[in-house]
């Protein structure tokens, strides 16, 4: 079972290492983990997707509680939520295959954001699955570097996650 | 007017009430050793290593029901105190240790006596600091003795870099904290409270099991007001062991692998188990051999992660444990349950111990017993003596017990007795060792000596690591891999070097006498009891499946 948590903590520096350092010494495992500060630059919000049982994703929220620099730390849920990742893509370009990879990335929405003789950069924004997708895609034509983000998630609606002092 | 932040540090503990730190100093802690120079208020004592400096900061914090306080350098130092906090921490013990550290603007470049303490302590503190801002010293510290003593309780660090401490500033002591991520749960759910009084009132087979968090929250009045009133028996934890008087009729004596056979045969008839402050812990769930199925658990503990954490719980309640059962005592009905009592009374038997020498260590904590009613406070090390202790000896009163539950330290008693006699001068204070501990940390006697204190140490001597040698005879078909000593000290005179009265008993016709002359000795003293190797602590547990789970959590 997967689920993202959206955690919000102090803007220190060693916060990042204590919430790494509790994943892994309590063998908890992190898919992915993108951080960044809020509209509020005291505090940080990070969105971490988790693998687990029931049991082993209710023990992360707790353990992450105790951290005493985390401040809050909610679910986000899959259905009522949106998620992006921003990915970017080195790929090989044979002057025959241009035109073709740059048709793959019109379909995709995606952006072509650097362009050399040999090969190109792809910006890909969107959820895991088109990210996936698109990559695989790619992957034939020989995928040289590949760089994600992480994903970041939000509740849709007006239900917000903030601090509760806010 | 404007102070040094290493002056700023100590006024900070002053403005905490601190009365004594235990500490060693060296070059990145020389301005706040100088601040202490100047104090009047705060007595420092100087320990032999920083290790024995953090374990008598727990056990006289334990013994307090205060803050207890540390202090080492950097580097060597610092890590020395690890071991120390690593313990309060298992043990959920309030100390806060403050360490020197290398000049900011040199952090990172390998300096000399430059250790990352912060990143190495983050898995076993409660929280720390590495102080950047010379201003910010007044709130880090008040800070962490809020975090420290409140909640579940826990070690915090400070690492204040010497370059930082000699910065001046303007002094003034927060009235509050403010901690956005820290507010701990401290009243019980009311619902919660309304389903935990149901499922006790209609119960046929109660039990309380009492652990640490009873003592910490100083909820033995609330648990004996429950047991009586409930007319519930009460096992416990090791660390629980004093929350609730070893002589009462409803008192099972401690559960565990460690345990009384029938304290956990209680636990797996049991319809209801009420936890209180607990965390089911591999060695005390092992000597139940798992729960029955059908038993269902009140859990009470003011951590939320430790309720769900190693057994289902069917009634979680986050709380302080004082603050819950003072709510369910309000709706408690009165009941007896002669039956079920009747039965765990019949499987109550004598506790013995196989392959004794002249001496067994029943014979010792008996007649220690029969001369103090539990009117001392016990602190001990880690092995067989420890386990004896906690099964046999009956204490009476919280806070009386001190010994390293979570971690298992040997090393940890005779500083830890240091503090818990500054902690409390007026009661008798007896550290319970064993050979091979005793020797982790013997240069403590130095500290004993040096400060007039007066604790009475039991050496319990089979030549060897006890403990130990019986997982060598479980595990390794008896072959015994390095745990027999080839040479010992003479223990009678190395105390005598120190200038600590002592004495050596090879039979138990000397017990009772030894034993007294202990107890009258207004200094320090120790007493050597001689013991063959071969004293088991196993013969407790008659099943074989009992055996079995003792075998596989000793480690
Ligand atoms: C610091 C430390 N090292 C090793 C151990 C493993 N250990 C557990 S009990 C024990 C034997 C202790 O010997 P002693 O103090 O003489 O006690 P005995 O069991 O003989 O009574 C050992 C080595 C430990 N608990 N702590
Ligand atoms: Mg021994």
């Amino acid at each position: 079972m997967k689920a993202t948590l959206a955690v919000l903590v102090e803007n220190h520096p060693g916060v990042l290492s204590r919430v790494a350092g509790l994943f892994a010494r309590r063998g908890f495992n992190i898919e992915s983990l993108a951080v960044g500060p809020t509209d509020n630059p005291e505090i940080s919000r990070m969105t971490i997707v988790v693998d687990g049982d029931e049991r082993v994703i209710e023990q992360i929220k707790k353990q992450l509680n105790k951290l005493v620099d985390v401040i809050k730390v909610s679910f986000i849920e899959p259905e009522n939520s949106v998620s992006r990742e921003l990915v970017m893509i080195k790929v090989n370009t044979e002057p025959e295959k241009r035109s073709e990879i740059i048709g793959i990335a019109e379909i995709f929405r995606a952006n072509i954001i650097d362009v050399s003789r040999d090969s190109m950069i792809i910006e890909l924004t969107g959820d895991k699955d088109k990210v996936n997708a698109m990559e695989e895609i790619l992957r034939p034509f020989g995928i040289k570097e590949l760089v994600r983000t992480g994903i970041i998630a939000m509740n849709r609606g007006s239900k917000c996650i903030e601090s509760p002092e806010q | 007017m404007r102070i040094t932040a290493a002056e700023a540090l100590v006024r900070s503990l002053e403005e905490e009430k601190v009365e004594v730190v235990f500490g060693y100093p060296g070059g990145a802690v020389l301005e706040i050793y100088d601040a202490l120079f100047f104090n009047k208020k705060i007595k420092h004592v100087l320990t032999r290593s920083e290790q024995a400096a953090a374990h008598a900061a727990s056990g006289y914090a334990r013994v307090s029901g205060k803050v207890g306080v540390c202090i080492a350098t950097s580097g060597p130092g610092a890590t020395n105190l690890v071991t120390g906090i690593a313990t309060a921490y298992m043990d959920s013990i309030p100390i806060v240790a403050i360490t020197g550290q290398v000049p900011l603007s040199q952090i990172g470049g390998d300096m000399f006596q430059e250790v990352d303490i912060t990143g190495a302590t983050a898995p076993f503190t409660k929280h720390n600091y590495l102080v950047k801002n010379a201003g910010d010293i007044p709130r880090i510290v008040k800070e962490a003795f809020h975090i420290a003593s409140t909640g579940r309780p826990g070690p915090v660090l400070i690492d204040l870099p010497r370059d930082v401490a000699r910065e001046k500033i303007d002094f003034t002591y927060p009235e509050e904290v403010s901690l956005k991520g820290y507010k701990p749960t401290l009243q019980g759910h009311p619902l919660q409270i309304v389903k935990a009084v149901e499922a006790i009132n209609s119960a046929k087979r109660p039990v309380i099991l009492a652990g640490g968090g009873v003592i910490s929250s100083g909820a033995h009045d609330e648990l004996m007001r429950l047991a009586e009133t409930a007319d519930i028996p009460v096992t416990v934890s090791l660390m629980g062991i004093g929350s609730f008087p070893s002589e009462h009729p409803l008192f099972l004596g401690m559960a565990g692998t460690h345990g009384m056979p029938w304290a956990n045969e209680a636990l797996k008839k049991a319809d209801l188990i009420i936890a209180l402050g607990c965390r089911f812990n591999d060695r005390l769930t092992g000597g139940a051999g798992g729960f029955n199925k059908n038993t269902k658990i009140i859990h009470v503990d003011v951590d939320p992660a430790e309720i769900g954490k190693n057994v289902k719980v069917d009634i979680p309640i986050v709380g302080d444990i004082k603050n819950v059962l003072c709510e369910l005592l309000k709706r408690i009905e009165k009941r007896s349950r002669k039956d079920w009592k009747d039965y765990l009374e019949g499987l109550k038997g004598e506790d013995v111990v196989e392959g004794c020498g002249d001496i067994s260590p029943l014979d010792i904590i008996g007649e220690l017993y029969k001369q103090t009613r539990g009117e001392l406070i016990v602190t001990t090390d880690v092995g067989a003596h420890q386990m004896w202790t906690a099964r046999c000896y009956k204490f009476k009163h919280p806070r009386s017990f001190i010994t390293s539950g979570g971690l298992g330290t040997m090393g940890y008693g005779l500083p830890a007795a240091i503090g818990a006699k500054i902690a409390n001068p007026n009661k008798q204070v007896i550290h319970i060792t064993g050979d091979g501990s005793f020797q982790m940390n013997f240069a403590e006697l130095a500290t004993l000596r040096e400060n007039d204190l007066s604790v009475k140490i039991i050496l319990f001597n089979n030549r060897g690591l006890g403990l130990v040698k019986e997982l060598q005879d479980i595990h390794c078909g008896g072959r015994y891999s390095q745990v027999h000593f080839g040479f010992l000290p003479d223990f009678v005179k190395l105390s005598e070097s120190y200038g600590i009265k002592a004495l050596r008993v090879e039979s138990k016709k000397e017990l009772e006498e030894a034993i007294s002359t202990m107890l009258e000795e207004e200094g320090s003293f120790l007493l050597e009891c001689i013991l063959t190797m071969d004293v088991r602590v196993k013969s407790m547990l008659g099943k074989e499946e009992a055996y079995e789970s003792h075998a596989g959590s000793l480690g």
